[in-house]
């Protein structure tokens, strides 16, 4: 049993889950106290955007050219298609065919 | 068969609006399965079993925590990395909470519990386009994250199951799948000029914050600077 649930995986799932959660929850029943209106509020409804892009920016920059070239592919069809799934098939396959003939 | 006067069927969560939530996001639901598939070869990799990904998916529902808690997987696992990552990564369902209290409005607690739960970016996006047109209820909302759920849990799984026949994923640009689903989703967050300073601090911030800092904390550096400076940038007549 052990083997397919580990206990250490258990608390970092239990812990992902509070935290998640607790910010869902938290949202909802907290509403009323969130900054609605000024600048602060608006640096909130800024932030998701700005917290995806951090995250992948090393990554990328690390990819160099092929980075800039495979982002902006993932960029264009996101804009264009408007579907995740398009997005990423063409940024992996730039990768893809970059690796193969370069 | 209840009355349709009976709460069970003309409450919060009538059926009718569960089955409406979960039609609605059926456009939605390939790009998930999809996305999930991506995340269960990538947890295969990782060593994270079928059962521990499962269990995930269903307590924590979050597809974009769950990719990098799956990048930091390893045998002794980084608690306090993932935890922060998550805690980071997932602060906007702080704001999209908030953002549903109008459709939770005259719901008891345990509903509001209960129902906050499934929430997922697709499915909050749709209820709250319902909610404009004054269609929204926390049945709507519980049925698209169902469909949501059902579709990412299929994708983990079967990622999981056939990933590891895949025997070089980088030869195929797998690996840059997250990056891909990530810029993907942050072009559909973006909204104009206006974002061009706070995001390319972030940016830069997180690039300077990866060569500098230990761990993941590079997120927190660069989307910290874009928040300050979002914050600093704003003006009153700017248009919020």
């Amino acid at each position: 049993m052990t083997d397919l649930l580990h206990p250490d995986a258990l608390v970092v799932i239990a812990v992902m889950a509070v935290v998640t959660y607790g910010l869902r929850a938290g949202g909802l029943l907290l509403a009323d106290r969130l900054p609605r209106t000024g600048r602060w509020a608006y640096a909130l409804r800024r932030l998701p955007g700005m917290v995806l892009v951090a995250v992948v920016a090393p990554g990328l920059a690390h990819l160099g050219w092929l980075g800039v070239g495979a982002g902006a592919v993932t960029v264009a069809l996101a804009i264009v298609t408007r579907n995740l799934f398009a997005a990423m098939a063409g940024g992996v396959t730039v990768v893809a065919l970059a690796r193969l003939w370069l | 068969m209840p009355k349709d006067n009976h709460p069970a069927v003309s409450g919060p969560f009538a059926p009718r609006d569960i089955a409406a939530g979960f039609r609605r996001c059926v456009p939605l639901a390939f790009s998930v399965f999809a996305y999930g598939g991506v995340l269960g070869v990538l947890a295969d990799a990782k060593g994270i079993t079928v059962p521990e990904l499962m269990l995930m998916s269903l307590v924590v529902f979050a597809g974009s925590s769950q990719f990098v808690a799956a990048e930091l997987w390893a045998p002794v696992l980084p608690v306090a990395e993932i935890a922060l990552a998550t805690l980071v990564i997932n602060l906007r369902y702080l704001l999209i909470g908030a953002s549903l209290r109008d459709v939770f409005a005259g719901t008891t607690l345990i509903q509001k519990l209960l129902g906050i739960h499934m929430v997922a970016d697709e499915n909050w996006a749709v209820t709250m386009a319902a909610a404009r047109e004054g269609r929204a209820t926390p049945g709507f909302l519980w049925g698209g994250g169902l469909i949501m759920m059902l579709f990412w849990q299929a994708g983990c799984i079967l990622g999981q199951i056939l990933g590891g026949g895949i025997p070089e994923p980088e030869r195929f640009g797998l690996d840059f799948a997250f990056t891909a689903a990530f810029l993907a989703l942050a072009t559909g967050l973006w909204e104009g000029r206006r974002d061009l300073v706070p995001w390319g601090l972030a940016v830069a911030g997180a690039i300077a914050g990866a060569l500098w800092l230990p761990g993941k904390w590079y997120i927190l550096l660069g989307s910290g600077l874009g928040f300050v400076a979002a914050a600093v940038l704003w003006t009153e007549d700017g248009g919020d």
